[in-house]
């Protein structure tokens, strides 16, 4: 039955599936166990149906793609459009997307095009008597809203980067259909006419595993290469306090903290980092936390599963020299 | 050029969060209420665009919510907006963003508008869909996590950050802009700012008056619960010479938090 189906709008850079895409098979394939439906997903892009129907290593049974040369780079009617395809041909009861910047921007869009709910940047999703129930964090992370959708079709969710596991790979291809989704470039009043990509190769903090993080008591942007060595190190991404961002130490982009990027990551570091409410509010669902801070007293002991109380200026090169010994063994 | 704002009034970012006996809603009693700090960046470049397009451009400032809200709307107004509107019916108590973005394009249609400038969430629901549903409903595009703007009167060319960099847009107005942190600095309302809002018009429209029924603005997502999440954290504070914690802090990650 259409309805128990899950479809999922995987993405893709360049022609690459992007990471969170395997999310939300690992996810979205659990779901479908519990509807016994099946598990469906729309690509889009250009010249993108050989790469997706990876997918099917990871749970999806079935790929509609919408390869076109429209669909290049992003837009969010174009998306939009071959997306609100895929779900009419489909009809699924569910539909997930990332909470990734283009998917925070294709899913809100589409879920008023359905006239249906949306449940944003979900980090728990079950079937609850039949409906699909998320758990959501609001106020920056410092409350958990428990949703649901009881009565509009298809419930929408998008889901939070770095939360759902990644499916282990088994099986083969899936087969991939081409998607007729009706787009043209004249209906597309917004376009990217470039990615400009950021120096340096590193993942972007919202979807980093392991961060390193620096404060205002690293006293010099210079002073941040020190982290950049330990990062280098651990395969981390360098991040920033508001304060050490303010100072200058940082670019605006390096910012965590509740007016900066919401992290997730398995390991985060913090160095010199005082434990500020808004700084929490973009990095306390991590799943490990380590603080180095000179003060036995700051607030970010509270939420430390690990620390040293010392002066970071000695502990960093001493950290970047141990996982050196510790990774080398490995 | 017609310029509007959709502004929000959230509870400010020190708030330590209760919780109703309901489980379903904040305690409002002692929370302290300001404009959702992303609103600001909107209200700026709706200031700078009204100023850099000149002639009779005007800029209109929307905001839903109970009567408290007008006190962010002539914040508004004294940062120098000309006019403003109030949002509220009772019928739109506890609805979501479906409702919400419903409500306000209503009211946009009925004023009138250019380009819609907004913050690119608001700080208490963290939902960041009004904007997109507006553009939706308006039949416009949408710009979202906007860090630059080049805006002339059909169109323009803005920058937006997304995971590893920018993309560039091009794009053709009316549109909604949502605005994120670095785009600009918002200016302080000055005294004589803060004087004038206070004669400012600003009109407040129910659902009647937008040509709406309560059935209009029936929500779609329904809050089951809200709860203050759980954190149990492992604490453990080493001291001592870095010769001596150092090591014994990556061994503890490596076979005990097995994370390395």
């Amino acid at each position: 039955m259409a309805d128990k189906d899950i479809l999922i709008v995987a993405e893709q850079r360049g022609g690459n599936i992007r990471k969170i895409s395997y999310e939300l098979a690992g996810i979205g394939g659990e779901l479908a166990k519990k509807t016994g439906g099946e598990l469906v997903a729309v690509v889009i892009g250009d010249g993108i149906s050989a790469a997706a129907a990876q997918l099917g290593k990871y749970g999806v049974k079935k790929v509609l793609a919408a390869d076109d040369a429209a669909f290049k780079l992003y837009s969010s009617e174009g998306y939009v459009a071959a997306a609100a395809k895929a779900v009419e041909k489909v009809q699924p009861g569910i539909v997930l997307t990332g909470a990734s910047a283009m998917g925070r921007d294709l899913s809100a869009r589409l879920a008023q095009r359905l006239k249906t709910g949306l449940v944003t940047d979900s980090v728990g999703l079950d079937i609850v008597n039949g409906k699909l129930q998320g758990i959501r964090p609001a106020l920056s992370g410092k409350i958990q809203m428990v949703v649901s959708i009881p009565d509009a079709v298809p419930q929408i969710a998008s889901v939070r980067p770095n939360v759902f596991n990644v499916p282990a790979q088994s099986g083969g291809d899936a087969p991939v259909e081409k998607l007729d989704h009706g787009v043209t470039a004249a209906g597309i009043r917004a376009k990217v006419t470039e990615l400009r990509a950021s120096a340096g190769a590193k993942a972007d903090l919202t979807e980093a595993e392991r961060i390193v993080s620096g404060g205002r008591a690293l006293k010099e942007a210079a002073n941040f290469k020190i982290l950049d060595a330990l990062a280098d190190v651990i395969g981390a991404t360098v991040g920033a306090s508001r304060a050490a961002v303010d100072s200058g130490y940082a670019p605006h982009t390096m910012q965590i903290g509740q007016t900066g990027k919401v992290v997730n990551p398995t390991l985060y570091l913090g160095f010199g980092i005082s434990g500020a409410i808004q700084h929490l509010a973009g990095m306390r669902t991590s799943k490990v936390i380590v603080a180095v801070n000179k003060d036995p007293d700051a607030p970010i002991w509270q939420i430390a599963d690990y620390g040293i109380v010392d002066d970071l200026f000695k502990v960093v090169p001493a950290m970047t020299d141990e996982f050196k010994k510790l990774l080398a063994q490995a | 050029m017609k310029i509007a704002v959709l502004v929000k009034q959230t509870p400010d970012t020190e708030t330590k969060p209760k919780i109703t006996a309901d489980k379903k809603r904040l305690e409002e009693g002692e929370i302290k209420f300001v404009m959702n700090p992303y609103d600001e960046f909107a209200v700026e470049e709706a200031l700078k665009t009204k100023e850099k397009i000149g002639g009779d451009s005007a800029v209109t400032v929307f905001s839903l919510g109970p009567d408290r809200v007008v006190e962010s709307i002539r914040t508004a107004l004294a940062m120098g907006a000309d006019t403003g509107v109030h949002v509220w019916d009772a019928a739109l108590d506890g609805t979501d963003s479906y409702g919400t973005a419903t409500a306000l394009a209503a009211a946009l249609k009925k004023s009138g508008f250019d380009v819609v400038f907004c913050g690119k969430q608001a700080i208490d629901g963290d939902f960041a869909q009004v904007n997109s549903r507006v553009a939706e409903l308006l039949n416009v595009p949408q710009l979202n996590l906007v860090t630059k703007l080049d805006l002339s009167a059909s169109g323009g060319k803005a920058e937006r950050r997304v995971e590893g960099g920018e993309e560039l847009i091009e794009f053709s107005l009316p549109a909604v802009i949502s605005c994120e942190k670095g785009l600009n600095e918002p200016r302080y309302a000055s005294l004589p700012g803060i004087m004038k809002a206070k004669k400012k018009p600003v009109e407040k429209w129910d659902l009647a008056a937008l040509g709406l029924s309560a059935a209009d603005v029936t929500p779609r997502l329904v809050v089951q619960e809200i709860r203050i999440p759980e954190q149990k954290r492992r604490g453990v504070k080493l001291t001592g010479e870095v010769t001596d914690t150092v090591p014994k802090l990556v061994k503890a990650l490596r076979e005990e938090a097995k994370i390395i």
